[in-house]
């Protein structure tokens, strides 16, 4: 009995330390292999702040793929999201609204998402209730909101004038706790911990696992499956509209064609964090580490000279190991 | 089969087991859940490789290395869950894995014709071979997989708990063709909980208990208590209390209550302080009966008032009205297998906010009551025995604090200790003043718990009578349609 319990509880570690374990792998070999270009605090604060906009919109894809969804529109949201905050800026907004103004375009998008996830769309009421995979919503929002960014930009970038202050939150020259990392890392820091603590220690986020784990069984026990859902796509859709801000004060202008590509990025991170994209599993730290990782390899394989292509491939492989440990770590429960 | 040993990390599913079928006999492998009764068809299927021991076939030693080796030598498993593709047609799940071929391609016109006359052996030969096969009812199912293993020239059939969701008279036809099979010189392996049925179709018994041969002997020589002793390892005196009660007010009424498609008319007293009972066949609407009350599916017409309320609600609703209910799907349904015991048990009712210990507290009086056995809270709930998870599915109507609770079927499945401590359970509350509707197939159960006994036929509920004028004739004869059961 013993024996079995501590193998047991050897994979439980494993299951909690695997990804945080991963990242350590990774970054010792980048270090041992560049130097201190690499593991110098000044590269840390940088990969940092590389981390933090795939990292935003992760939490949220977190929490949807942990529902047994799944979010493609991610890269377009954040397009449209940045478009949104450079034509509020221009429009003479004061910064903070049109920030809030990019969050509040994601949660937008979230919830039409999630009337159409959940079969909630107001106009063919004769045709009763048709509920579509979260997969073939989201793809077809993956095409159209990056045309509305397109098309609200009128396909060209949309340049702010002067200097708004906005762009500090993704600048490494703060003080106090900027000197350690740059806002917009913290807000990914703080993003983070609020949904952490919301699928913990919430009924919300038990029902999101729940939901995902065996829907049958979260509507017996009285979860109320569509406005769970509803909520899941705005929250995390609101996380891609602020990762949008942030992009939006990385490049210093809005752009419609920008992080092409991020929602893959975002749902790799979520899954080398350890979640299972069948649904009722994950973790919001997982994610974050899985996000660290891809920056690791992309900041290291930079700096040793490597070109993109490799990059490519390597990050395909960390998806790879990562995958097949977790399900190793299934086998043996 | 001598000498199986079996271990799981260092858990001992199977230690000396030893077991024997002769040809042309319906052996019939019985013990509670986790006796090991699926581990050793799964050594014997080659599906596990056992740690010691050896096994033999007529004679010679046999070594499946893979289930496939185990299908070549002629042994055919048919699993409690059906294992034949849904949406397949028939004739290729007859003859699926070992499809004819000219050539590259599936020889069509020769894959028709062996399907048909498989079919034709397990007296179903008028089954359409290209209707998908998940379209047809879960007995043909069953037949289907039994064809295949005829088509197969399978030597041993097992039979994995083949009656749980088969109606009575699907039973009888299953039976005949049990005989016909055993007469043609086939080996059946029946494993069963329903020790009637095992009586009834086996000719020898062997029993299992924690991983051990405890018996083995002719079935007309041992008696039902006697095998249930051997199954548990004490004798069940009281498998059904039934305190003397005396029913309240009404909780839950129904009245010409219709669903999309079942039921068709069903009306009803719930009264509090009593087990109603509703018996039926499979299919006569008795699952679709209780998920209308519950919300799970549409009303068409009638009325339902619970307490004050009158008209559907949705579950939400019902679990906040104080009525909660057992889903007869386990599986599918009944439990998240992925979540925690602690989710599971406490999903219906959770606070705003919560906190993991606070859930693992909340178990902690379900589990002494039930005694439900896990290693923690967090355990995952699809980790537990059947009889386990079922305790859990129980467990979460009384964290809920119910009055009325509805059960589908709540002990299919399950082994006979873990039944007895849901029918004290069921029996508690209903001294406690709580109203249960208790959905079963099984008719001694029915007659042991129930105050009263509905029966239903084709999606029509007769009136409720007491359990003392009522015999298992008398509601299977109600529920075949044999007498006309509306008052």
């Amino acid at each position: 009995m013993s024996d079995a319990a501590t193998t047991r509880s050897r994979h439980r570690w494993l299951g909690r330390l695997g990804p945080a374990l991963g990242l350590a792998a990774v970054w010792a070999l980048f270090a041992a292999l560049v130097g201190p270009t690499f593991w110098g605090w000044e590269n840390q604060r940088l990969m940092l702040l590389q981390t933090a906009i795939v990292g935003t919109a992760a939490v949220g894809a977190t929490i949807v793929i942990i529902s047994g969804g799944i979010d493609l529109s991610v890269g377009s949201a954040i397009a449209l999201g940045t478009v949104v905050v450079a034509l509020l800026l221009n429009a003479g907004m004061p910064e903070f609204a049109a920030a809030a103004g990019g969050v509040l375009a994601g949660a937008l998008v979230g919830l039409v998402i999630g009337a159409f996830v959940t079969g909630r769309v107001v106009l063919p009421r004769l045709l009763g209730r048709i509920a579509l995979s979260p997969f073939i919503v989201t793809l077809a929002m993956w095409g159209a909101l990056r045309g509305l960014a397109k098309g609200l930009g009128d396909n060209r970038p949309v340049y702010v004038d002067g200097q708004p202050a906005l762009l500090d939150l993704m600048r490494n020259t703060g003080t106090g706790l900027g000197a350690v990392a740059a806002p917009g890392v913290w807000i990914m820091v703080a993003v983070a911990v609020l949904a952490a603590l919301g699928l913990r220690h919430t009924r919300f986020g038990r029902h999101v696992f729940a939901v995902g784990s065996n829907e049958q069984t979260a509507r017996l026990c009285g979860v109320r499956i569509e406005r769970t859902k509803l909520l899941i796509y705005a929250f995390a859709s609101a996380c891609a509209g602020l990762a949008a801000v942030l992009q939006f004060a990385y490049l210093g202008q809005g752009d419609p064609t920008t992080a092409e590509g991020y929602e893959l990025k975002v749902i790799a991170a979520v899954v080398i964090g350890g979640a299972s994209l069948t649904g009722g599993e994950g973790s919001v730290l997982g994610t974050l580490i899985g996000a660290f990782i891809m920056t690791v390899v992309d900041n290291g394989c930079t700096k040793l000279g490597l070109e993109n292509w490799v990059q490519e491939i390597v990050t395909g492989g960390i998806i790879l190991t990562a995958v097949f440990i977790d399900r190793l770590r299934h086998r043996a429960r | 089969m001598t000498g199986v040993r079996k271990a799981f990390a260092a858990t001992v599913a199977l230690d000396d087991v030893s077991f024997e079928v002769a040809p042309g006999e319906v052996h019939a492998l019985v013990g509670e859940n986790g006796a090991g009764k699926s581990t050793l068809m799964k050594v014997l299927s080659g599906a596990l490789l056992p740690d010691a021991g050896a096994m033999e076939l007529d004679g010679v030693a046999y070594a499946p290395a893979d289930p496939l080796a185990g299908r070549a030598a002629g042994i055919a498993m048919i699993y409690q869950e059906l294992s034949i593709a849904p949406h397949l047609p028939v004739a290729e799940n007859v003859l699926l894995g070992a499809e004819p071929r000219r050539g590259l391609l599936l020889d069509r016109r020769e894959l028709a014709a062996r399907a048909r006359a498989a079919l034709c052996q397990v007296g179903r030969g008028q089954l359409p071979l290209d209707l998908p096969r998940g379209r047809l009812p879960i007995a043909d199912q069953q037949l289907i997989e039994i064809a295949r293993s005829v088509a197969l020239g399978a030597r041993i059939v097992v039979l994995d708990e083949p009656t749980s969701s088969l109606a009575q008279a699907d039973v009888r036809r299953l039976f005949a063709l049990i005989r016909q099979l055993r007469a043609g010189g086939t080996s059946i392996v029946y494993i069963s909980h329903f020790l009637e049925e095992v009586r009834e179709v086996a000719d020898r018994y062997t029993v299992l208990r924690d991983g051990r041969t405890v018996a083995t002997g002719a079935t007309a020589d041992a008696s039902n208590a006697e095998l249930v002793a051997l199954m548990v390892g004490r004798a069940i005196t009281d498998l059904y209390p039934r305190s003397a009660r005396r029913p309240g007010e009404p909780v839950l009424v129904l009245d010409d209550l219709a669903g999309t498609r079942l039921p068709l008319a069903a009306s009803l007293e719930l009264r509090r302080g009593e087990v109603l009972g509703l018996a039926g066949l499979v299919g006569a609407g008795r699952t679709e009966l209780l998920r209308a009350i519950f919300g799970l599916d549409a009303v068409r017409g009638g009325s339902i008032r619970v307490g004050a309320v009158v008209g559907p609600c949705p579950p939400a609703e019902r679990w906040r009205q104080g009525v909660g209910m057992v889903s007869e799907d386990r599986k599918a349904e009944g439990l998240a297998a992925g979540l925690t015991v602690a989710d599971n048990l406490t999903l219906a009712r959770q606070a705003w906010f919560l906190s993991p210990a606070h859930l693992d507290a909340a178990c902690a009086p379900w589990f002494a009551k039930l005694q439900v056995r896990c290693r923690s809270p967090r355990q995952r709930v699809g980790a537990l025995s059947g009889g386990n998870q079922q305790k859990v599915a129980v467990a979460r109507l009384l964290h809920a604090g119910v009055d009325v609770l509805l059960l589908d079927e709540p002990t299919r499945g399950i082994d006979v200790g873990s039944r007895a401590e849901i029918y004290r359970v069921i029996d508690e509350l209903a001294c406690a003043g709580k109203a249960v509707l208790l959905v079963s197939s099984y008719l001694p159960e029915l007659l042991g718990t129930a105050d009263r006994i509905a029966v239903m036929c084709r999606g029509r509920l007769g009136p409720a009578r007491e359990v003392a004028e009522l015999d298992e004739r008398a509601i299977l004869l109600a529920a075949t349609g044999a007498v006309e059961t509306t008052a």
